[in-house]
């Protein structure tokens, strides 16, 4: 709302004026084009060599164009344990959703209803869980996997998986709750309803979007995530973790099919909740 | 039946006192009216008796039953909220009924009483609309008809009126006191404006710095406040006060003249009267005229007498000048006296 306003030029200076701010705006547009492009080509070349025919990916030179030939996906399905480690990946993906929201959202309901001493300090820290490297943490994991026989199961990953995408649950629901007034909650307890009833017949409807956007959210994170897959399964590999294992192994278009397969569904999740997730940082203009 | 007894009811928010000590009993039926400034503890002692906020000290009884201890939902309340509180995924029409549906009512007799309120306050076009599609005055209409639907012994309002314009505030005044006699609840008001009190109050407890400091029927809050913070808040413009020294039995001196005053008492008094209660005579206080403001349906005059501020006002067919000395005669029935050892009226 309160932009600067651009003083009016006067006659003599106007053209530098004007020459330093389409300058200015030149630069601008040139970075918001080299910027789509460091993140668009990549996944076009991807796309173009997924949807080729395996022998056009392994020959040069490459063409700009795809094909619409899907031998490359077809042999990417055929491959042995491939389909499985996608399955890992939905179901490890689902239990994540499913235990971060159910963890996350009470949580961001309490800091955003409650004062309780050290409500800023708990903000802090639950960011502060992305500030430890997994590779730290992966051993001492992996241990105690081992030892309560949490290793190798989709479960197990989907507990780690939950631990990354907790903090965002948290702050996506605290901002959620924080947007709906206070009132409308208290209105509902003066006409009949719990605690409970409230939050179920007047604050869930109202942020059920938020929420899915938030699990969502969830779900890409550990679709996405590579390392404590990696260290923890090993029969029951996720798509990314098997990805990663068959880097040096498979042919070339494989390859660009499961990173195909792996980006398009993080994309479009993301390119869908992407509102939600300015929420998360108090700049949505809801 | 629904009375409502407030006994030693205090609050404290960690070492802020928000109410000291509150004893209020509102008859059944009765037009209660909390006003005070921002900040008195209006809103905390309505929380109070709603059952959002609950008393550090002191008991709420409300129909012969003590209530401090059980939840907004049981104490047989409806609450009407400043920023109106219409959910705004529900339509009008079910927003009138979402408390009726919590009581889990057949639906009939959902829809029979929600269309009663609603024709009581003139939204029955509205039914299928959402919160979105509303204007704010009828929000607050919705909002009072989900209250009154659920035929409360209590109705609970915080400052309802205070988000309209200033034209749609005085026809829901009206409005609401005819709705509000005509169902027989009891009510409690809350509002810093003290026209709104004076409109619509059977009773108007003032409130000052978290206790009550008078509590009575409009006129008598007005005629004989109970302190000077009560005569100095109602009325626009307040009270005028002068400094007053004893000159013998029950005879005092104000601003170089002797007038009647209580008996007794060799200590200073404050001699306060209304402005519109002063006359211009050929005998009275001499008031040298620094601005004067005509008003239309009267002239508001501000003097200066004995090096205070004096408000009078007068009729709007009067000529008067800055820089004029006007001579005015107080009512003699009209004058007040107040200690400012204690702020509170000497009889």
């Amino acid at each position: 709302m309160a932009a600067p306003v651009p003083h009016p030029d006067k006659e003599p200076d106007a053209a530098p004026a004007a020459s330093t701010r389409s300058a200015g705006r030149l630069l601008y547009l040139a970075g918001v084009i080299l910027l789509c492009a460091w993140v668009l080509v990549p996944i076009y070349f991807l796309m173009i060599n997924t949807l080729s025919a395996p022998e056009t990916v392994n020959s040069f030179p490459k063409p700009f164009f795809p094909e619409f030939d899907l031998g490359s996906l077809q042999f990417f399905a055929g491959f042995a344990g491939m389909l499985a480690a996608l399955k890992n990946s939905i179901l490890v993906a689902a239990l994540t959703m499913i235990m971060s929201i159910a963890i996350g959202s009470p949580a961001g309901y309490a800091l955003s209803r409650f004062d309780f001493p050290g409500k800023e300090l708990f903000r802090l820290l639950i960011l502060l869980t992305r500030a430890f490297p997994l590779p730290l943490l992966a051993l001492p994991l992996a241990v105690m996997f081992i030892q309560t026989g949490l290793d190798d199961t989709q479960f197990g990953l989907a507990l780690v998986h939950t631990t990354l995408a907790l903090p965002f649950a948290v702050l996506i629901t605290f901002s959620l709750f924080s947007g709906i007034p206070i009132e409308l909650e208290e209105a509902a307890w003066t006409l009949g309803c719990t605690r409970l009833t409230a939050f179920t017949k007047v604050v869930l409807p109202l942020i059920l979007p938020g929420i899915t956007a938030s699990a969502i959210f969830a779900f890409v994170i550990s679709w996405n995530e590579v390392f404590a897959a990696a260290v923890l399964t090993i029969e029951n590999r996720t798509l990314t973790a098997f990805l990663l294992q068959s880097l040096d192994t498979p042919p070339l278009h494989l390859k660009f099919a499961g990173g195909f397969i792996l980006v398009v569904p993080a994309l479009i999740f993301i390119f869908a909740v992407r509102k939600y997730l300015f929420a998360m940082w108090g700049i949505a203009n809801r | 039946m629904a009375e409502i007894q407030i006994k030693n009811v205090a609050k404290r928010f960690g070492a802020y006192q928000a109410l000291h000590n509150i004893n209020l009993t509102i008859a059944d039926q009765e037009f209660m009216v909390l006003l005070g400034a921002s900040g008195c503890g209006k809103t905390t002692l309505l929380r109070i008796i709603c059952g959002l906020e609950t008393a550090t000290e002191g008991e709420v009884w409300i129909g012969g039953r003590r209530v401090d201890h059980l939840a907004p939902k049981d104490r047989g309340i409806a609450m009407v909220f400043q920023n109106y509180a219409v959910f705004p995924h529900l339509t009008v029409f079910e927003n009138i009924g979402f408390g009726l549906r919590m009581q889990k009512l057949p639906d009939d007799e959902v829809k029979r009483r929600v269309e009663r309120v609603a024709g009581l306050m003139h939204i029955e076009m509205l039914l299928k609309r959402y919160s979105g599609e509303l204007s704010g005055g009828q929000r607050q209409r919705v909002a009072v008809a989900r209250a009154l639907a659920m035929e409360p012994d209590v109705i609970l309002m915080d400052e309802p009126l205070s988000n309209l314009d200033a034209l749609l505030r005085m026809e829901m005044r009206a409005e609401l006191k005819g709705v509000l006699a005509e169902s027989k609840t009891t009510a409690v008001y809350v509002t810093h404006d003290q026209v709104e009190a004076m409109s619509m109050a059977d009773r108007i407890s003032v409130m000052h710095q978290g206790k009550i400091v008078q509590a009575a029927s409009p006129i008598e809050v007005y005629r004989n406040p109970a302190a000077e913070f009560v005569a100095s808040f109602i009325g626009n413009p307040p009270m005028n006060f002068l400094q007053a020294t004893s000159a013998g039995d029950g005879k005092w001196t104000v601003a170089g003249r002797v007038v009647d005053g209580p008996k007794g008492a060799g200590k200073p008094l404050q001699f306060a009267i209304r402005p519109e209660d002063m006359q211009p005579a050929n005998e009275g206080l001499k008031a040298r005229v620094r601005i004067v403001e005509p008003l239309g349906a009267h002239l508001l005059v501000t003097c200066d007498v004995d090096g205070a501020m004096f408000r009078a006002v007068l009729d709007s067919d009067m000529v008067v000048k800055p820089g004029e000395i006007l001579t005015l005669a107080p009512q003699p029935d009209r004058v007040r006296w107040f200690d400012p050892e204690t702020t509170l009226a000497v009889a």
